[in-house]
């Protein structure tokens, strides 16, 4: 009998989800990393407070994409490794939506407490309470598209051992539209203007990731493992 | 069959392309070199000095060609690789990958004559404008697509997942090519246009014409002396490769 696309989401999810539970510190490290990046700034900048409100949204934008670069590693590696990833090809459930549900299971865990925890970030930095909103709001719908938009770039690294800065490189063409948007909404509401416009596109980009982005994702597996 | 049908089957077979490309590429790089003389030659001595920006206008002869083929050559790019991913076909993967790093130097071109005419013009060499920017990241996406490419070690497998990027990458090329109209900027919007009017005077015209059939033209032979190359490094276990290269069979 084989499972519905219900069941094996479920079921993948699951697993996910205890696999993380069972190695709970290492979901903090998104937000720990965002930490030093935020702390990093503030004693760059000299701490001042004026300047560092100023700068405050961009710079969470910034950690945030930044953490989730770093946690794009953890994707498909280990299932790589141990051997699962083979047993995702020969599913009879169609590869891209077990791709669909492993970046939300990822986004679950490593980006959600990473939003928790921009509030409080966000305090550090003397984010204007006005711009929270906006921000969160920009998050909200910026950080599934980076880890769509990652989980093809991880796919297309999968096969290999060392591949460092290379994710980096090809990452950062795809995430910068991302980046300007997400960081440009919540200026935007900085000067008082209508940050609707760049939010929209966000949504949009959203969407049309959520269908393409598991299609090449799933293409870019079978690729690396022929 | 079709003879035309026929000759693009024949051409798929890598001993007939390395000879195809060893016949046409010096023709091309002649001849495109001829264009580009003739078209340099127009642009310094033959076209009057605008009337706003004095002599340093003529540096657009190299910036525009350069720019429109940073853009063409990903297209192409992005077809061949899906053409690859799609039908498998051994060369079209050459192909696409030949294309990456002549794409990547005229971005490289298109930034630099930029940022030079920039800093006559508007006073600084670079801006986070948006065409500058979109151009910086389609410089990032080529470099992507190279370094994908030399990072795998099957070469038909590297050529395939850096196709993908490639194929991924086409997404951006809207929003480069528009975002001069798009959003506000520095650089200025189009004032040439292949099918009616051009904002340009007539004489200014030709020397740039004669640049871009001249890059064109260079680029298909830069093309094909690259295929050619990666074909027969590919190839390089086959007698007819050895033969190619004098072996005594």
């Amino acid at each position: 009998m084989t499972p519905g696309l219900r069941a094996s989401a479920a079921a993948l999810l699951a697993r996910d989800l205890r696999l993380v539970w069972r190695r709970r510190g290492d979901a903090l490290q998104p937000a720990l990393f965002a930490l030093l990046v935020v702390v990093l700034f503030a004693l760059a900048a000299g701490g001042e407070r004026e300047a560092l409100a100023r700068h405050a949204a961009a710079v969470l934008w910034l950690a945030v994409l930044l953490a989730g670069l770093l946690a794009l590693d953890s994707l498909f590696r280990g299932d790589a490794e141990d051997g699962s990833l083979e047993q995702w090809l020969l599913a009879p459930v169609p590869l891209p939506w077990l791709v669909a549900v492993r970046v939300f299971g990822h986004w679950l865990t490593t980006s959600l407490p990473l939003l928790l925890a921009v509030p409080l970030l966000g305090e550090l930095l003397f984010l204007p309470r006005a711009q929270l909103p906006v921000l969160m709001l920009s998050l909200l719908l910026g950080t599934p598209l980076l880890g769509l938009l990652g989980a093809v770039v991880a796919a297309l690294t999968v096969g290999m051992r060392r591949a460092g800065i290379l994710v980096a490189l090809l990452a950062l063409p795809l995430y910068v539209p991302v980046l300007v948007f997400g960081a440009g909404s919540v200026a935007a509401a900085a000067q008082g203007l209508d940050a609707g416009g760049a939010l929209l596109l966000l949504g949009a980009g959203l969407a049309a990731a959520l269908v393409l982005a598991p299609l090449a994702a799933a293409a870019a597996l079978r690729i690396a493992h022929n | 069959m079709n003879p035309v049908l026929r000759w693009f089957h024949q051409l798929g077979s890598p001993p007939y392309f390395d000879r195809f490309a060893a016949r046409w590429a010096p023709w091309c790089y002649g001849l495109g070199a001829l264009a580009m003389a003739w078209g340099v030659y127009g642009a310094l001595f033959q076209v009057p000095a605008d009337y706003q920006q004095g002599d340093s206008f003529r540096i657009l002869y190299i910036h525009v060609p350069c720019a429109w083929m940073s853009m063409a050559v990903f297209a192409l790019m992005a077809v061949y690789a899906a053409i690859a991913l799609v039908w498998r076909i051994k060369l079209c993967e050459i192909l696409a990958m030949a294309c990456a790093p002549a794409g990547a130097a005229f971005t490289v071109a298109t930034l630099a004559t930029g940022s030079i005419w920039g800093k006559p013009m508007w006073g600084t060499w670079w801006d986070w404008d948006p065409r500058l920017t979109t151009e910086l990241i389609l410089l990032f996406l080529y470099l992507g697509v190279i370094g994908l490419y030399h990072a795998i070690d099957d070469r038909r497998q590297a050529a395939r997942a850096a196709g993908l990027l490639a194929v991924v990458g086409i997404v951006l090329l809207p929003v480069i090519h528009y975002s001069v109209t798009w959003w506000n900027s520095l650089h200025q919007g189009q004032t040439i246009s292949l099918f009616g009017e051009s904002k340009m005077d007539p004489s200014m015209l030709p020397p740039l014409w004669w640049m871009v059939l001249g890059t064109h033209v260079w680029f298909v032979g830069s093309l094909l002396a690259r295929a050619r190359a990666d074909n027969l490094r590919r190839e390089a276990g086959k007698d007819w490769a050895a033969q190619a290269a004098g072996a005594a069979s």
